[in-house]
């Protein structure tokens, strides 16, 4: 049972009014964004930030930051591609995840091995092989946009439906990959909220050194972790040139700048221990429907992207505001018991 | 007399050549309060990790409820009904209540998924055994310290614990949260607990145990019933040094004071306060927490700004706008969280020196002199004897008193009129504290004026010459400290006869 002061020290209910509003108005001034076409286009834009955006709320809620996954994605993506053309493979597209995710897998099990047992910190290692990943599918590869085999591309037409816009004759149809980011969205739900590991990430992030007293593996989670963000990128990376009909190896690169504060606008706190799916999945929404339908209103696309930085400033801000004032009533509460008066400090916040 | 819950013996531990414990015993009676003192660096928290199973001892015996063995793992440790409640508390603070009372359980079962619902139930059976009324759904970090750490208490309690260990359980609470957590400590005790009590704090030592254990330097110097203690030996025992009651008297005061403060007044927080303060006084300002003590100090160096009145510094009146135009003029402040706001903790120790006096070590262009920054950290680490040798070390490693030292020596480098101390021996060890109170009256006999800003009695009485009692944001009286009591200090700082 959540109650309402509760609910309101949380983000989500901020950032859902703000999508809500922002909508009212987009609709109000153009009539066209509740047309089907243009909300399924939304939602085709939103499934690869929003895929990338959950294993990135899971590394910051353990309180680190993983900046390679697009580098992981395209690298995993660029390796299953040109294997799949060269073998003339004319199978399933379950091959192309599999291979992109095993892929994805070991380079993020690099990023853990690093991080858990060799305590680097995250920022760095994730930055230096990111650089890593990249110049590999450059240098090593020699990577360049190509085709993509059959099996992906047949994919990548795939729809659930499509959605018609009667009054200016559009239509957009609906990918079959929005069922990958339902079903990652379900398995992450319950891993986070009824598995002990997903407890013990949250654990990670609020206090390392107790998590590691209480019992929990602190290792084995934070491996798990950045294996987990590998795999997903994987995968990640096939939804995105099955989407585009062919493989542009530079089309997610720097995409983490955008997914990390799309997920820290979704209230995750960027130094660690609070976040939530919902939030998640919300913050990614409102950053999409900035970048996309501000047109609607007549918006230039780049005013767009001015509108999505002060968001981040504010919405971010907030947040680490709310942190710092945190630790501030913290010091206060210490300073107070250290001096030893006769003042008890107050109960939380009002 | 009852049958030994925890017997240790002849615990040896070193670590890469430092021997941390050399030969400890330790006896805890069943249903005792037990209080483990010593310094810092006296291998208290060395000796706890061995009782917890966290250090395997290099030699010696461990005995609990009866069973005698060489090592022990930390989970054997929590079977036998040995609980260590740490500093820290070791609880997540992002986490609500429930999960902080229940994870533990849930581990210690093996268990991979997480039930709410029993989660739940484990949860309220905790809190109701000490009668605690929390909200299960509330966020960790939104408690005070002291619920905070009855959540720890709490948490123990669940794994049906003989021994509770607690270490340094008042270093972040207030008097009254003190006095709450030892009722709670005298209700386990009725229940059969024995406590283990990590302090060094006199009074509370001789307020809740019954028996203690003192350990010097990795050895036992004394242990026996508290009764039997008072609080010279126990400084004693601590220290391995004798302690003289001491008291501060300026010689004949012939200069004119050098700041004057006349009326001051800043709403809300204090009002008409007027002294003189001349060199070599030390002038020591009580009251409690709120009375504006801090307020004032704070107005003098520059921090906020008063509604009216006047400030003079060497016989001139000075507006003082800001803590740079407050330093300019010769006055010092040395803040009561020295660890937070005084010291640049990862720098070193003779960048924090330096770092008030830079503009005095450089060249024409702005360049620092490294002859002058070394030959002035030289300088002061001598004169206040700081206990290091290797001035490029990072503050952090210095010990509490250390750091307070360094603190002291960035004021003394800047030519001072006037140093303000708030809180000076705050979470400071008895040893360092003697020594910090005997290196402010030597500075104040040189010629400094000092103010300190304490709520430690006995500390104002043994070092002010002129006590300043506030209450309510006013002046309530002035007092000589050698005509008055720590009673009477009391009684007018709190209103309270």
């Amino acid at each position: 049972m959540i109650q309402l002061h509760r609910l309101a020290r949380r983000s989500e209910p901020y950032v859902l009014a703000a999508i809500v509003a922002l909508c009212l108005l987009i609709q109000a001034r153009s009539g066209q964004f509740f047309s089907g076409n243009n909300l399924v286009d939304d939602v085709r834009s939103l499934i690869v930030p929003a895929l990338f955006s959950i294993g990135c709320m899971m590394v910051l809620v353990s309180g680190g930051i993983d900046v390679s996954f697009p580098a992981i994605a395209s690298l995993a993506m660029y390796m299953t591609d040109r294997i799949l053309l060269a073998s003339h493979y004319s199978g399933s597209v379950v091959l192309a995840y599999a291979m992109a995710a095993g892929f994805g897998l070991a380079m993020g099990a690099f990023n853990g091995l690093l991080i858990a047992f060799l305590k680097l910190p995250t920022f760095v290692v994730t930055l230096g092989t990111s650089s890593l990943y990249t110049g590999i599918m450059y240098g090593a590869l020699s990577a360049s946009a190509s085709d993509v085999p059959p099996a992906i591309a047949a994919h990548g037409k795939a729809k659930l439906f499509t959605a018609t816009n009667e009054q200016l004759g559009l239509t957009s149809n609906m990918p079959v990959q929005v069922l990958i980011l339902a079903g990652l969205i379900v398995v992450v739900f319950c891993l986070l909220r009824y598995t002990m590991l997903g407890r013990g990430i949250y654990a990670i992030g609020g206090d390392e050194a107790a998590a590691e007293r209480t019992g929990f593996n602190v290792r084995a989670i934070k491996m798990f972790l950045y294996c987990f963000v590998g795999f997903t990128a994987g995968i990640t990376g096939i939804v995105r040139i099955s989407m585009m009909s062919f493989a542009d190896p530079s089309t997610m690169l720097g995409m983490e700048l955008t997914v990390i504060a799309a997920v820290v606008l979704g209230g995750t706190r960027v130094t660690g221990g609070l976040g939530t799916l919902t939030g998640t999945i919300l913050g990614v929404t409102l950053m999409i429907i900035m970048a996309n339908s501000l047109i609607l209103i007549g918006i230039p696309t780049y005013w767009s992207r001015v509108f999505t930085g002060a968001v981040i400033i504010v919405g971010t801000g907030v947040t680490a505001h709310q942190v710092g004032s945190t630790r501030r009533r913290a010091r206060a509460a210490a300073a107070l018991g250290g001096l030893g008066g006769g003042v008890g400090a107050g109960h939380g916040e009002g | 007399m009852s049958e030994s819950v925890l017997r240790v013996e002849g615990i040896k531990k070193s670590f890469g050549g430092v021997q941390a414990l050399k030969g400890v015993d330790l006896d805890i009676r069943g249903g005792e309060i037990h209080c483990l003192a010593g310094e810092n660096g006296s291998g208290k928290s060395t000796l706890i990790k061995v009782i917890s199973g966290v250090h395997e001892p290099d030699s010696g015996s461990i005995e609990i409820g009866g069973r005698r063995r060489e090592r022990l793992s930390p989970r054997e440790a929590i079977e036998a009904g040995v609980q260590v409640i740490y500093q820290d508390f070791s609880v997540f603070p992002n986490l609500s209540v429930m999960e902080n009372l229940a994870l533990n359980m849930e581990l210690m079962d093996g268990r991979k998924l997480v039930n709410y619902r029993r989660a739940r139930a484990t949860a309220s059976r905790a809190v109701s055994l000490i009668g605690f009324d929390v909200d299960l759904d509330e966020r960790v970090e939104n408690l005070t310290v002291a619920d905070r750490q009855l959540i720890a208490i709490c948490r123990a309690l669940l794994q049906d614990s003989k021994l509770l260990i607690m270490d340094e359980p008042t270093s972040a609470l207030t008097k009254k949260e003190v006095k709450s957590l030892f009722s709670v400590i005298k209700s386990l005790q009725g229940r059969g607990m024995s406590i283990l009590f990590v302090s060094h704090k006199l009074d509370e030592v001789f307020e809740i145990s019954e028996r203690y254990t003192i350990l010097r330097n990795g050895e036992n110097v004394a242990s026996g019933s508290t009764g039997d203690l008072d609080s010279k030996t126990f400084a004693y025992y601590m220290t391995g040094r004798e302690f003289a009651d001491e008291s501060y008297r300026p010689g004949p005061i012939a200069a004119p004071p050098v700041l004057s403060v006349k009326d001051l007044c800043l709403e809300g927080c204090y009002e008409g306060v007027s002294f003189d303060l001349a060199p070599g006084e030390i002038l020591g300002i009580t009251g409690l927490l709120g009375s504006g003590r801090t307020e004032l100090v704070e107005t003098i160096f520059g921090i906020s700004r008063p509604d009216s009145g006047s400030v003079a510094v060497r016989g001139r009146e000075v507006k003082i706008r800001s803590v740079k135009a407050a330093i300019r003029r010769g006055i010092g402040y040395v803040p009561s969280d020295r660890l937070t706001e005084g010291l640049f903790q990862t720098q070193t120790i003779e960048r924090n020196i330096v770092v008030a006096v830079l503009e005095k070590l450089s060249g024409r262009l702005g360049i620092l002199r490294r002859k002058l920054v070394a030959d002035t950290t030289a300088r002061w680490i001598a004169e206040l004897s700081i206990a290091t040798e290797d001035p490029s070390l990072p503050v952090r490693v210095l010990s509490g008193g250390n750091q307070q030292k360094v603190v002291l020596a960035r004021w003394l480098a800047n030519d001072l009129a006037v140093l303000i101390l708030n809180g000076p021996t705050v979470g400071v060890d008895i040893g360092a504290k003697y020594d910090i109170h005997g290196l402010i009256r030597a500075l104040a006999a040189r010629g400094l004026a000092v103010i300190i800003v304490s709520d430690d009695l006995p500390e104002v009485l043994s070092c002010a010459s002129r006590i300043i009692v506030m209450r309510g944001g006013a002046f309530i009286e002035e007092l000589d400290p050698a005509e008055t009591t720590e009673a009477k200090l009391g009684e007018l700082s709190t209103g309270v006869a």
